[in-house]
């Protein structure tokens, strides 16, 4: 696998943007444009987004702290949740008012905050659900075999390949239920690409995942642009946001309210007030007290 | 006490064309709940309308009992639109109460003596197989279910099968419809469209978000297990009278007893469970109003002839604790508990 060199030294995009940095800068070249996009639970606005741009094979980070409407945001975007007023398009194309299905179809697909993997189907069956425009899986093909069977066989092949890349693929025939909460998360990412997706929206993948896996998530993010796909991601993690996103976005309060490359964002005093801390580059230890890192202290 | 007569009698049921009737109508719950995973507690209204869209179709409308049976059939498909359109976009349990309340609406409008010329109201409607279907009135119900039957007059088969030509050939048409429900149905299941079915069951945004159309797949669901249950339905009404006083919502209760017995996400389950329930229910049904009065039981014989129902609501209990996956699921298929 060629995927650790690249993990070792990821390539960063950059020069992505046009113009002055500020929150809804214009891109050179964006995949998903929203404008005005506004979700109101009774009296909460859950997301209040006035402009933004995602730009087209990079990784975005969407970060931002708990309840600021990230998560909303990605329904909104997929199909999901319908919002109160907003417009957004992909490719171009308005996505406004599509059911979530049709978006998928668009090539915009999105993976879940609590995984979504299909328990009671096998891993391969999991994997060969995401596969798009399969005969077999309409009513009256279905109960001609012959009809399916070729395109079948293709989707498992690609299915194994996808598998074994993900290290899943002696668990084919296991029920989904039965993988670990991580494997899930690879499973749902993994049947995400069968979908040949153009724009991937990834909502916390390495929540609750081990440090070693969460190396090879990483490698498989990075493998995805190196695949000409976009990947807009939610995650907390800032040392992977770092290590991986060109571009990140930063959400506080269901609005935009920084945009930038990662180092440049992390500086952001805004940033670091909303969302990060003070003490983000500081052992929790040293925080709390409970522990002097003598380094640390020094320069205090 | 006469055991051999109570066994024979049982055993009767194995084949019967009840037990038939009800192991279609299990198929299709189990096409509802055990691949689709919606609750359908209504599946009584389904065979409903099948059976007295037949019987209405030749009394009323003159049909011949064929183009009668796609009366029933399509009644079915119809009421399965009205309940999906504006259920299925809502979370399972809202379906399952829904279909409650429409099937007693169903039984309710049947029973009412506003249609009574048409439904015959609490009487139910008799004599549509044609005659020989009914004693009273041979006239009535020409052209028939009855009239196809091409097997001559008089007595067939051993015991505990000696039947006459009427129940052989209801017998064999049952047979055949449901062995072909039956591979129609293992052949979707087991196809892509099967594949989504099971998936929409498990997790129906996840289902959504890789692109696929989860309501239109409910809706194919939903009516296909309906024709299943309306097929169930017309089986009941070729062997014998309609009265919606049968479509009661202790009947789905019963068809649901039948598929967890059997396993809900099997495709042969349905037909086990429905064959052990209905031989058992018969069984016990003789036993213990023979036990009672032989005086071994302290009930009155038609006392005794209740406890069957305590007793299948007990193991129906027992089961679903014990065995969700039915006898014939695969045990690490929990479909009923998750």
């Amino acid at each position: 696998m060629s995927s650790n060199e690249s993990s070792s030294t990821p390539v960063k995009s950059t020069g992505l943007h046009v113009g002055a940095i500020k929150p809804g800068v214009a891109k050179k070249d964006p995949i998903l444009v929203a404008d005005g996009v506004h979700r109101q639970f009774g009296g909460l606005v859950a997301v209040d987004v006035e402009h933004v741009e995602i730009p087209r094979n990079a990784i975005t980070a969407l970060i931002g702290p708990n309840g600021a409407g990230k998560t909303t945001f990605f329904n909104l975007l997929t199909g999901f949740d319908q919002p109160d007023r907003g417009a957004w398009s992909f490719n171009g194309n308005s996505l406004a008012k599509l059911s979530a299905f049709k978006v998928a179809r668009r090539g915009l697909i999105r993976t879940f905050q609590l995984t979504k993997a299909l328990g009671l189907l096998t891993v391969m069956d999991n994997m060969k659900l995401g596969s798009t425009e399969q005969t077999g899986e309409k009513l009256s093909a279905s109960l001609f075999p012959f009809l399916w069977k070729k395109k079948e066989i293709e989707i498992e092949a690609k299915a194994l390949e996808i598998l074994t890349r993900f290290k899943l693929d002696t668990k084919r025939d296991d029920f989904a239920a039965s993988l670990s909460g991580g494997q899930r998360k690879l499973l749902e990412m993994a049947r995400a690409l069968m979908t040949n997706p153009e724009l991937v929206m990834l909502d916390e993948p390495m929540a609750g995942v081990n440090p070693a896996l969460t190396q090879s998530l990483l490698d498989h993010i990075l493998n995805l642009k190196k695949d000409g796909m976009t990947v807009l991601f939610v995650e907390h993690d800032m040392q992977m946001v770092r290590h991986i996103a060109d571009w990140v976005i930063v959400m506080a309060e269901g609005k935009v309210v920084a945009e930038g490359a990662p180092d440049e964002v992390m500086k952001n005093p805004a940033v670091i007030d909303a969302y990060l801390g003070s003490h983000q580059d500081i052992d929790l230890g040293a925080v709390t007290g409970r522990i002097t890192l003598p380094k640390i202290s020094k320069e205090k | 006490m006469d055991f051999l007569a109570i066994f024979n009698s049982s055993i009767s049921f194995i084949l019967a064309p009840t037990t038939i009737a009800y192991a279609l109508a299990t198929l299709g719950l189990a096409v509802h709940f055990g691949f689709g995973g919606l609750l359908n507690m209504g599946m009584a209204g389904f065979m409903a309308l099948g059976a007295y869209g037949y019987a209405i179709g030749v009394l009323t409308f003159g049909l011949p009992w064929y183009f009668a049976a796609f009366v029933g059939i399509g009644a079915s498909v119809v009421f399965a639109l009205i309940l999906g359109i504006p259920t299925l976009r809502l979370r399972g349990d809202y379906l399952a109460i829904v279909t409650i309340a429409a099937a007693e609406i169903v039984r309710l409008l049947l029973l009412s003596s506003a249609f009574g010329g048409i439904t015959g109201s609490a009487d139910g409607l008799s004599g549509f197989n044609g005659p020989g279907g009914t004693i009273t009135n041979p006239t009535v119900g020409a052209g028939g279910f009855n009239e196809s039957n091409p097997i001559p007059p008089g007595d067939y088969g051993f015991v505990p099968f000696l039947d006459n030509e009427r129940t052989w050939y209801l017998r064999i048409v049952g047979i055949i419809i449901l062995t072909l429900a039956i591979f129609l149905v293992w052949r979707l299941v087991n196809s892509p469209w099967g594949r989504v079915i099971k998936g929409i069951r498990e997790d129906e945004d996840a289902v959504r978000s890789l692109g696929k159309n989860v309501f239109a797949y409910k809706m194919q669901a939903l009516i296909i297990g309906g024709v299943l249950g309306a097929l169930g339905g017309l089986m009941l009404a070729f062997s014998t009278n309609v009265n919606s006083s049968v479509y009661v919502t202790s009947l789905t209760f019963f068809l649901w007893t039948a598929l967890l017995l059997g396993g809900a996400a099997t495709v042969f389950g349905p037909l086990a469970g429905s064959i052990i329930f209905w031989v058992l229910q018969a069984f016990l049904g003789l036993l213990f109003p023979a036990l009672a009065d032989a005086g071994l039981m302290p009930f009155t014989t038609i006392q005794a002839a209740q406890i069957k129902y305590i007793i299948v609501g007990f193991a129906l209990v027992l089961l679903v604790v014990y065995r969700p996956q039915g006898l014939f699921g695969n045990k690490k298929e929990l479909t009923f508990v998750k």
